[in-house]
């Protein structure tokens, strides 16, 4: 029998994104391996999401690399689940069904289940509120069977009964063994959800942490003044 | 002076050669649409998702095509099906399907225009899910297609407006052949010159209440699919 491939380590090799003259990442070194969630976090426009859609093979670095398990190219198990996702013009089973590779009924309720759906399986997927719509987002993920899950800001614009319905799904998730890789800008959801932590600021990684050394005792003065609340330019 | 109630008279007399024209009318502008949609929607949906040299020209071609004038493309049919044309063999000059034909070339860039700029602004929204979900091509444009259908409603209205209200194609592929291939159109424009003003009068009321019909009925098609659809 064959070894199933694995995309991980997730490795950044000094990696920068360039567009239109401006560097958005600059001279990434990253590796993620499996484990507690990681979270990006960082201010907004730290490069945050960018990063997630390098390491989702959305866009190639301009210069450096990134690999998969040490291969230039990832396997089909990358999921990842976008600040505003779009809703297929469908219904909430329909959009499950339309990420699996095969029909099957049964997988499209479990994974309704999962995210706490069911109920609302018929229902037009873009007639959810804006919590449903990231849960389904979430359940539509998971019907790639992921090994690595990329979220991007899932509860920017959530409030807390549906922030909390997307973090208890994702903690469940990442019990499950699937690689969480999140970003944020929220520092208690960073602290709620967090193994390690890689902070961020203007493109550049300032700092990597376990979650339980970063928050106490941050090693750097930027991530010191973003964890006082100071805004850090 | 022709009057109102003639035409009107006319319009609901029950006159099945009047009859005759209307089916003959809805029957060539349907299909029409129906067959250039078939080509022009795949067709709009694939130039809104692909680059390659040479894709601005066509685009700005088929724009341009928008407004062919349709007694040219009837005489380019006409040439096509004439007896001596490439396809003269077919022997259907004069018949209802040269209409079909013609009309169905005449809509076919009005359709894929509309289209490709629809998929193209659905394609600005759908590009990072779908590449995420690692969609292959081909199930792209059914997708887009799929989730654009309520607008493109509206880019099949156009194309069977166009469809509807034109006589030249027709006229001129046709032949306006009594009981055989006159539709409302070119009936119209051979009553008028005849001086037969209130059957011309009552002809262009149905045309009008026709394609209102047909629009009215595309409106609550799409209603009932948003509704239902989200």
């Amino acid at each position: 029998m064959r070894a199933p491939i694995t995309d991980l380590p997730l490795a950044f090799e000094d990696a920068s994104l360039r567009a239109r003259g401006v560097e958005i990442v600059s001279n990434l070194d990253l590796k993620i391996v499996s484990g507690a969630p990681t979270v990006l976090l960082g201010p907004n426009g730290s490069g945050k999401s960018t990063l997630l859609r390098l390491a989702m093979g959305l866009i190639r670095p301009t210069s450096g690399r990134v690999t998969w398990g040490g291969r230039a190219i990832p396997d089909e198990r990358l999921a990842m689940v976008f600040q505003r996702p779009v809703m297929l013009r469908r219904s909430a089973a329909a959009n499950v069904a339309y990420a699996l590779e095969r029909r099957d009924e049964q997988r499209v309720r479990a994974l309704l289940d999962r995210v706490g759906l069911a109920a609302l399986a018929q229902r037009p997927a873009r007639r959810l509120s804006g919590g449903e719509q990231q849960r389904l987002a979430l359940a539509r993920a998971l019907a790639r069977d992921p090994e690595i899950l990329f979220l991007d800001e899932p509860t920017a614009s959530l409030d807390p009964a549906a922030t909390k319905a997307v973090e208890d799904i994702v903690q469940a998730v990442a019990a499950s063994g699937v690689k969480i890789v999140m970003a944020t800008h929220d520092i208690g959801q960073a602290r709620r959800l967090a193994g390690d932590v890689v902070f961020l600021a203007r493109g550049r990684l300032i700092e990597r942490a376990g979650a339980a050394q970063f928050f106490p005792s941050p090693a750097t003065s930027e991530a010191a003044a973003f964890l006082r609340g100071d805004l850090v330019i | 002076m022709p009057d109102g109630a003639s035409a009107l008279q006319l319009v609901f007399g029950g006159d099945p050669a009047l009859y005759a024209i209307v089916g003959l009318s809805l029957y060539v502008s349907v299909s029409a649409v129906a067959l250039a949609a078939l080509v022009a929607l795949p067709w709009g949906a694939f130039l809104a998702l692909t680059h390659f040299p040479g894709r601005t020209f066509i685009v700005v071609l088929i724009n341009a095509f928008m407004g062919l004038p349709p007694v040219v493309v009837g005489l380019a049919v006409y040439l096509l099906l004439s007896r001596s044309g490439p396809l003269g063999s077919l022997g259907i000059l004069f018949t209802p399907k040269a209409m079909i034909l013609a009309q169905a070339l005449l809509v076919m860039p009005i359709i894929a225009a509309l289209t490709r700029q629809t998929i193209e602004d659905l394609w600005a929204e759908y590009r990072e899910e779908l590449t995420a979900l690692r969609v292959t091509p081909a199930r792209r444009v059914a997708t887009l297609l799929w989730d654009a259908r309520f607008s493109l409603t509206t880019t099949l209205l156009a194309g069977f407006g166009r469809a509807a209200a034109e006589v030249g194609t027709v006229m001129i592929v046709g032949g306006n052949i009594d009981g055989f291939t006159r539709t409302m159109t070119t009936a119209i424009a051979l009553e008028t010159s005849k001086g037969d003003l209130p059957l011309a009068m009552g002809l262009g009321l149905v045309l009008i209440v026709l394609i209102v019909g047909v629009n009215a009925l595309a409106w609550g098609a799409r209603r009932i699919g948003e509704v239902r659809a989200g």
